[in-house]
């Protein structure tokens, strides 16, 4: 008999449930602002299926239906994905250690 | 083209690089690195997404664009924006994940064949199940997110709104969901899907009105949750392993989150979720409500008070954030350093809006991370403090919520400010704080009022010193 690749889809997610749950519990609390950004962008890995989307439509008719759904979530992911992760640069270039020949 | 299987691993690569990038974030020396492997993973899954296309029509041209038109807003959005609104900005963003998984769970019901799901109205079982629960949780992140950006932004009232029969309304639109569902795998009407969709629109809409401005920290990070479930459930349409580890760990990452914030304020998540917190129940507050001696002081007591202080601790809140202070704190700081005081901060879990907000501020004051403490770390400190300084925060340094059972913030961990030998309070009037009750802390011996704003009392502290 054999396993339906679902199962090993579920697999995959719980494992990786696990796994966020102690890289996550290993951040230092200065740095869940960052994390929330973070998350955010890596989240917006969605636009695979965004790109995946918009080419549904044919060579004639680029936008059809579903093909303009695609569109719009390449456009918001592509936000999030820029936005996020450079917001977060900028963020994260702010923290700094206290020097020593200060003054 | 490349091999589906290939695909897969590239996808599991970029999943990999994604688990370090959070993993980068336990230390600030890392993080930068990891926020690397985070754009690398990016770009694989990007990348190799394109390179799975084998028929590369005109449409390929306008995808180009389009992620270059949300790539620009972005970045322009992410260097114009300030520190200070850092809340509303991550709220706005996880509306755009939950519209996004929207969307594409829309164009995967009217065009399943393109993502090999099957054929219009006749899509795989399973395939139809995860793309409900994407674009239901999607629906709820876009519309909770839109709540909680507005409120945050100001542009809607912070305060819980609340009606009766609101617990009802909300379960009886879940079981609809449930219910839609069901007939939706009946008979693929798109109909069902339609009405699944605005329906749950409604549901993140009535699910964030009744929470208060206090709680936004464990909404924000809640919606965060929300915005992983949401990919990984249409990971799971799309049998895209990047997506589902992705999915996983935000959705992981948000619920660590919601659970911290609301350990922070010793509360449960239902408690928070039903909402109506804050405002509502100032039956205790009123008892108290008689005349105290308060002690007021000026920027130059202040001045004089810490200049001659060994060691000081500042906790700063979200009143620090709104009069934008964080610069004028550390330039007061810097003052005090020449003078050879020892300064520190102590943040608790839930000052400001959102997780961390007040670290990311005092590092945008450039003030050194070595110098910021957690709860735990500094409470004992302040027992040998000469002076605290509080600016901006209220709730969080109340010692009721360690003395007094019927207080809604009992058990509440709170910074022990009272045991520093003075404490200076700076604010700009006596009200209470967000959970409407006295801050006891005002009337103590050691307590001097700086009544003024937050920015304003720092710099006339700087001009003393």
């Amino acid at each position: 008999m054999e396993i339906d690749p679902f199962i090993f889809r579920l697999s995959i997610f719980i494992l990786s449930i696990f796994v966020g749950y102690y890289v996550v519990w290993s951040v230092t609390p200065s740095l869940h602002t960052p994390l929330m950004s973070v998350t955010n962008a890596i989240s917006s890995v969605i636009i695979v299926g965004a790109i995946i989307a918009s080419l549904a439509g044919t060579n004639l008719s680029v936008f059809n239906q579903s093909s303009i759904f695609g569109f719009l979530a390449i456009v918001l992911a592509a936000i999030n994905i820029f936005g996020g992760f450079l917001v977060t640069q900028r963020m994260l270039a702010m923290y700094k250690k206290k020097k020593k020949d200060k003054k | 083209m490349i091999s589906a299987n290939l695909l897969a691993i590239f996808y599991l690569i970029s999943g990999i690089l994604f688990i370090l990038a959070l993993r980068g974030l336990s230390s600030p020396e890392t993080s930068r690195q990891g926020n690397l492997f985070g754009i690398i993973g990016m770009a694989i899954a990007i990348t190799v997404t394109f390179l799975s296309i084998d028929n590369f029509s005109s449409g390929f041209l306008y995808v180009i664009l389009f992620l270059l038109i949300g790539g620009s807003i972005g970045a322009f959005i992410a260097f114009k924006i300030p520190m200070t609104a850092m809340p509303e900005l991550v709220a706005g963003f996880h509306s755009l994940v939950g519209l996004a998984a929207v969307f594409v769970a829309i164009s995967a019901f009217l065009s399943p064949e393109v993502f090999n799901l099957g054929s219009s109205g006749n899509i795989k079982l399973a395939s139809l199940i995860e793309m409900s629960i994407g674009a239901a949780v999607g629906a709820i992140t876009f519309s909770g997110s839109i709540i909680a950006f507005l409120k945050l932004r100001g542009l809607m009232s912070g305060s819980p709104i609340t009606f009766p029969g609101q617990h009802i309304l909300n379960l009886l639109i879940l079981i609809s969901i449930i219910i839609l569902t069901y007939f939706l795998c009946l008979n693929q009407s798109p109909n069902f899907f339609w009405s699944l969709i605005a329906i749950s629109f409604l549901v993140g809409f009535l699910l964030i009105i009744p929470i208060g401005g206090a709680d936004m920290p464990v909404v924000i990070s809640m919606l965060n949750s929300y915005s992983g479930w949401a990919a990984a459930g249409i990971g799971f349409t799309l049998e895209n392993t990047a997506l589902i580890i992705t999915g996983a760990l935000v959705g992981s990452s948000g619920a660590i989150l919601s659970y911290i914030m609301c350990k922070g304020m010793n509360r449960s998540f239902f408690n928070v979720i039903l909402g109506g917190f804050g405002g509502t129940d100032q039956t205790s507050s009123k008892t108290s409500k008689e005349q105290k001696p308060v002690k007021s002081g000026n920027a130059d007591d202040a001045a004089f008070l810490m200049k001659n202080a060994s060691s000081v601790i500042i906790v700063p809140g979200y009143g620090m954030a709104v009069a934008q202070a964080q610069h004028a704190l550390r330039e007061m700081v810097d003052s005090l350093k020449k003078n050879g005081v020892k300064v520190s901060y102590a943040i608790h879990p839930v000052a400001g809006r959102m997780p961390g907000h007040m670290n990311v501020l005092l590092a945008e004051a450039n003030v050194p991370y070595d110098e910021v403490f957690e709860l735990e770390e500094i409470n004992n400190d302040f027992a040998n403090c000469d002076v605290a300084y509080v600016i901006g925060a209220n709730d969080v340094t109340n010692p009721v919520a360690k003395t007094d059972p019927q207080s809604p913030i009992y058990g509440m961990p709170v910074l022990d400010v009272e045991k520093s030998k003075s404490v200076l309070f700076v604010k700009r009037s006596l009200s209470p704080g967000y959970a409407g009750i006295d801050n006891d802390l005002f009337y103590r011996d050691n307590t001097l009022m700086l009544f003024a704003d937050a920015k304003k009392m720092t710099e006339d502290i700087i001009k003393n010193l």
